[in-house]
């Protein structure tokens, strides 16, 4: 019944590293740095100033945009600075700095205790929505809005694959906490008026597979173990492996009755419309060969890089990599200083053994990229127009624009090619073009 | 403690495998290595003299030309050392050296470094060395040792490869001069036969190919599809009438299974699709029985392979695979 997405890699998954590490609450930093875009979308706009006190769960940002999710204080203090500062997926952003006063005091009225069978579908939507949930895999969708498809679904999907190597935090969530995954699944069950719903991991968690089939043995949720092979979580393969539909181009999940939410997005959803808690912590790996003592945090959002690190006893090795994510589609860290987010799933130090691979070298058709591509592509193809600049051709006749960036084409290239970052310098230039056709374009109107 | 590291900041992926254009490379020579030294073993000091030639005269070339035109030195990845191999298996052990390192430097520099060095390559370097040589001196290029006396090594007595026995004097004929038919399998399957130096053991170029494929460098469909077509097709077109033919003959005899193996099989010059790769190896096998049942050469594989080469961006071209997604062809 369900099906393997063609292409794939195995990498060695590094998983051992955390993966016996229970969930452990990281005492709150003395500061913490809450950038004010966190999310896909519009970024927010401040809605306190410096020398407020606040309190945890207190909205601190916002925006009139649909796009977005509200920013909330992760601990209680004082605002100290608002500013732009080192961002993970951008080089700076604007965020609020909070001096913690110790206190960790929750806003008025939080937590809630309240029965969500007894809620209906607007007071669950908008408890998602001023909880400022995003997708915690690292998407960052804001969550409210998937929530709310503007066509007919069918088919729930919790994303438990968890495919990114070294990464464990989604894996303790489901073995620990299952309860609150299969709670969020229900509750969206019930939103989205869906019959059918999934919660699929990867056959290399069998133990979180078994909790969470214990977990949701009440419900008509099934609990479904899929052929470990990257990139089994990436949305679309998911879609694919479970229900066997295909994602149209340039398509989302909803264009196929599909909603997928990662499953620490779904735990923060039961905490939301249960508790009434806004997302003000998350789960994290921190890992990698240059950790001291690799772990699986509850950190809170805006915990700077170093005081994670330090908390897990430093660095073992020098690092030649900090990365915000796994290490097949993570981001490059240039600063310590950049903060926890939403969608952290994880943050590594990786050495130099594990991330120098030598001179690119021309590529010599071997043809593995085109083995190991979940989408059918010719990354290969697609390398070289772009080194060319044919950026057109990569787009109209390879399809560029269909790439997911999961990295598996680079990762087992012989001659060493940075595929994805051919294939992004191409989107880019595609982009810039459309914009100034587009420019173009209104300005020829506006002399009409 | 974190203190002030400097850190890298790159695209992800930021994890790579292992593999390496030169660890590839040197697999295939690795491969290549029990057909080799057999073939010292069965022609003698001449063989071994024409393979060193050959591979020292292709990389020097690379190293030179790398050298000359301010390009990075890739001389010694493994590549050229294929070449070289190659070209002197593929070839006759009488052939004098000097003919050898001409061959060698004609497909490095002309095949290979002139297009732009490993990966732009349209042709098999070494196929375009052998067919240089080939136009170039006919008469050494098709001289062989005797079949009649292979213990002492190379007879200065020329005979005549058993392909070239079946072209000019027909079936019974090849067969009587190994004295019996399954003589003649025993022969080529071992063998002990004439031939281009490296081409005579089936069994050890299989057992080459069968790690080629193991390891992975390999699709096992692009050998056996070439194989089994040359099959068919030599058993259907027999010398009388329909299904005469002699497969088992013809898969064993003349070069091709160092032509399918390894080739036929070399990444640069085939597609890159399996699909792709099904038509090039089904077109290759058909060519190489037309030329070898109609043509005017006894032996076809190298200029089967050097055409589906000319036909790889075309069968790249029509063989793209289906886009995840794009609805067509589902």
């Amino acid at each position: 019944m369900f099906k393997s997405f063609l292409g794939g890699i195995h990498p060695h998954d590094g998983k051992d590293l955390a993966k016996d590490k229970a969930i452990e609450a990281m005492p709150p930093p003395e500061e913490v740095v809450i950038p004010l875009s966190q999310h896909i979308g519009a970024p927010c706009s401040p809605t306190v100033k410096v020398g407020d006190t606040v309190k945890r769960g207190q909205v601190i940002g916002t925006s009139e945009a649909f796009m977005h999710a509200d920013i909330h204080a992760s601990i209680s203090g004082k605002v100290v600075k608002i500013d732009s500062l080192p961002h993970s997926g951008r080089i700076t952003a604007p965020a609020i700095v909070i001096k913690n006063d110790g206190e960790d005091a929750w806003a008025d009225g939080l937590p809630l205790s309240r029965n969500w069978e007894s809620m209906d579908s607007e007071e669950i939507l908008e408890a998602i929505r001023s909880a400022g949930i995003v997708g915690m895999g690292g998407a960052t969708f804001p969550a409210h809005i998937k929530l709310k498809p503007q066509k007919q679904v069918d088919i729930l999907i919790v994303n438990g694959a968890e495919c990114e190597p070294y990464l464990t935090a989604d894996y303790r969530l489901m073995l620990e906490e299952p309860e609150r995954i299969v709670t969020g699944a229900q509750i969206m069950q019930k939103l989205l008026g869906v019959k059918t719903a999934y919660i699929g991991v990867e056959d290399n968690k069998p133990e979180a597979v078994t909790a969470l089939q214990r977990a949701a043995s009440d419900s008509h949720i099934e609990v479904v173990a899929l052929p470990t092979k990257y990139p089994q979580g990436a949305e679309k393969m998911l879609i694919y492996a479970l229900t066997g539909r295909e994602v149209p181009t340039g398509g989302l999940p909803m264009d196929v009755g599909c909603v997928v939410q990662n499953a620490g997005t779904v735990a923060a959803i039961a905490d939301a419309v249960e508790q009434g808690l806004p997302l003000t912590e998350r789960i994290t790996t921190v890992s990698g060969d240059a950790v001291q003592n690799p772990k699986n945090l509850r950190v809170r959002i805006g915990t700077r890089y170093r005081d994670v690190l330090d908390y897990c006893g430093g660095f073992a090795e020098t690092p030649a990599k900090i990365l915000a994510g796994g290490p097949m589609m993570g981001f490059a860290q240039y600063d310590l200083d950049v903060p926890v987010m939403k969608g952290s799933s994880g943050i590594l130090a990786l050495t130099k053994k594990l991330t120098e691979h030598g001179r690119e070298r021309a590529c010599i058709r071997c043809g593995r990229c085109v083995q190991g591509c979940p989408m059918g592509l010719i990354p290969s193809m697609l390398s070289i127009l772009s080194e060319r600049g044919d950026y057109t051709a990569a787009r109209d006749d390879y399809g560029l624009m269909n790439c997911i960036e999961c990295g598996s084409c680079t990762f087992v290239c012989p001659a060493k090619r940075n595929i994805v970052q051919y294939v992004r310098l191409a989107k880019g230039e595609i982009r810039a073009q459309m914009a100034r056709d587009k420019a173009k374009a209104a300005s020829k109107e506006a002399k009409k | 403690m974190t203190g002030d590291t400097k850190f890298t900041i790159s695209s992800s992926p930021h994890i790579r495998d292992g593999e390496t254009i030169d660890h590839i490379m040197w697999q295939v020579n690795l491969a290549l290595a029990p057909a080799a030294i057999f073939a010292v073993c069965w022609f003698g000091l001449p063989a071994l003299i024409n393979m060193i030639t050959g591979i020292v005269a292709a990389v020097a070339a690379e190293y030179l030309w790398q050298k000359a035109m301010g390009k990075p030195i890739t001389a010694f990845d493994g590549s050229a050392f294929i070449t070289g191999l190659l070209l002197a298996m593929s070839m006759s052990p009488l052939l004098p050296p000097y003919m050898v390192a001409i061959g060698s430097v004609i497909a490095i520099v002309v095949a290979k470094e002139s297009m732009g060095g490993l990966g732009f390559n349209v042709f098999n370097p070494a196929h375009i060395g052998r067919a240089a040589l080939m136009v170039s001196w006919p008469i050494a290029m098709t001289t062989w040792s005797s079949m009649q006396d292979f213990s002492g090594g190379v007879d200065a007595v020329t005979g005549a490869t058993p392909l070239g026995i079946l072209k000019l004097e027909g079936y019974e004929a090849l067969v009587n001069t190994f004295g019996g038919q399954s003589a003649m399998y025993e022969s080529l399957f071992l063998g002990t036969r004439n031939g281009s130096l490296g081409e005579t053991s089936t069994v050890l170029l299989l057992l080459g190919g069968i790690y080629l494929i193991w390891r992975g460098y390999v699709n096992y469909l692009v050998p056996t599809l070439m194989i089994v077509t040359v099959a068919i097709l030599t058993w259907v077109c027999g010398p009388s009438g329909l299904f005469t033919g002699d497969p088992l003959f013809h898969v064993m005899a003349g070069g091709l299974m160092l032509g399918a193996f390894f080739m036929a099989t070399d990444m640069v010059t085939i597609p890159m699709t399996v699909k792709g790769q099904v038509i090039f190896a089904v077109g290759a096998g058909a060519i190489t029985v037309l030329i070898r049942l109609v043509g005017g050469y006894p032996e076809g594989v190298c200029y089967s392979i050097l055409l589906m080469n000319a036909l790889t961006p075309l069968i790249d071209r029509v063989t793209k695979p289906r886009i995840f997604g794009s609805g067509e062809g589902k």
